[in-house]
């Protein structure tokens, strides 16, 4: 990265709103050249001046009795301009109970195939949101001796972490999400210019099951239960590669 | 049309952000007394809109409400200050020396920054207090200034080289004062 490109990219850096790729490409060009890190020093530094609280206006208390106040007069002003007759609510009754009773008919008889939907709709959202954001890892390092030990307190599992490098898939870092209703692992590869999401967490079941992909909003999804683990892969990557990391991360565990 | 339980579910969604929505109004119109009016007449149009609003982090929902009852005070008042200034394009952008001097001024003073952040042009100013004072994403504040995301970028780029600039000039102003 030459310093022009540092120094029009700084602010995103500076934000943490820049990608992965040219994140760590501005980190090493800051090390490298002095001048632009002084330039970032002083951002980051104006940043600090600027964020520090002292510039943050308070509501007066008396603002928010005001605020409170108009709202209520408000609602109950309208409220008497439009009165609903009693016909009306009977109506409104019936429609309220038949729409009750018909959703509660199909959400149970719908349970189970909704919820594996849900949750690869989950990871998805999970792996386009790490790549949107700055926040694909927590803790970036390719060392699973890093990655491994950074989860111990943070969920109550410990995931297994192997970096395959030597098969083409590189360890990026690890993140913690938030998936199912519950804290899971995630793990970051990469192949080629293509991200690979792992997301881990124990599962209730006793049986493993088999592999089983899928594909949704033009991601690659595999997901496995072994030993009491649930994983899930999810990439742009193509599928034959995905199942060849699949195979590797399975035979891991 | 909102009753009574709408009116709970707004308060309860809408009313922890009277600070954001009262700080921003502050910073957009440079006094208390039409800061308070402006807040009062947005949580009032906000509750209009509020059957309407889907989504599920209501603060950008709500400031993009609150800038826009500014800007329209701001034309009503004849508030025209230096919006000719702006220029959307990210080159040329002053990125500043990396003396330590100007780190020094940088992180100055309370009351050197609030005055400089108040003679920045009113778009700049807006991105500066959304960023930095509500820790908002690039995204976030596009959809409040409706603006696209590059523009956030370039925007809070010259809010920071102008900043500097007038914090570099406040210095002797104070040192011989």
């Amino acid at each position: 990265m030459s310093c022009h490109e540092t120094q029009e990219l700084i602010h995103g850096y500076v934000d943490g709103e820049l990608d992965l790729v040219r994140n760590l490409e501005m980190e090493r060009h800051l090390r490298e050249c002095p001048a632009c890190a002084g330039v970032h020093d002083t951002f980051r530094a104006l940043r600090s001046a600027t964020s520090n609280g002292s510039l943050y206006f308070q509501a007066p208390t008396r603002l928010e009795q005001r605020v409170r106040k108009t709202l209520q007069q408000t609602a109950g002003l309208e409220r008497r301009m439009h009165p609903i007759p009693i016909y009306r609510w009977a109506t409104i009754a019936a429609v309220l109970v038949l729409s009750i009773a018909t959703t509660w008919r199909f959400a149970v008889r719908r349970e189970q195939p909704a919820a594996a939907e849900l949750l690869a709709q989950e990871v998805v959202a999970s792996h386009v949101r790490s790549l949107m954001a700055s926040h694909l890892t927590d803790v970036p390092s390719s060392d699973r001796h890093t990655v491994k030990p950074w989860f111990n307190g943070k969920l109550d599992f410990s995931p297994t972490v192997e970096d395959f490098a030597s098969r083409g898939f590189n360890l990026l870092g690890g993140r913690l999400d938030y998936l199912n209703n519950r804290a899971v692992a995630a793990l970051v590869y990469r192949r080629r210019q293509h991200l690979l999401n792992v997301l881990i967490w124990p599962s209730r079941e006793q049986s493993d099951e088999a592999m089983q992909s899928m594909e949704r909003q033009g991601y690659h999804l595999v997901h496995w239960r072994k030993s009491h683990m649930t994983v899930w892969v999810v990439s742009d990557l193509n599928p034959q590669e995905l199942g060849q990391f699949a195979e590797l991360l399975q035979r891991g565990q | 049309m909102p009753d009574q339980a709408e009116l709970a579910r707004f308060e309860q969604a809408v009313l922890p952000h009277l600070n954001a929505a009262y700080n921003l109004a502050r910073w957009l119109t440079g006094n208390e007394h039409d800061a308070e009016d402006i807040v009062q007449e947005s949580y009032l149009r906000a509750l209009k809109f509020f059957a309407g609003f889907r989504g599920e982090n209501s603060r950008p929902w709500l400031l993009a409400i609150v800038r826009n009852t500014c800007y329209t005070w701001r034309q009503r008042n004849r508030v025209s200050e230096l919006s000719t200034e702006l220029d959307e394009e990210i080159h040329g952008i002053d990125s500043g020396s990396a003396s330590p001097e100007t780190i020094l001024l940088a992180s100055a003073q309370g009351e050197a920054v609030q005055r400089a952040l108040e003679q920045l042009p009113v778009e700049y100013r807006e991105a500066v207090v959304l960023r930095e004072m509500e820790g908002m994403s690039y995204r976030e504040i596009a959809d409040v200034a409706g603006i696209p995301v590059g523009t956030v970028m370039s925007r809070l780029a010259r809010a920071r080289g102008r900043l500097q600039q007038l914090l570099r000039s406040e210095r002797p102003r104070e040192a011989t004062a």
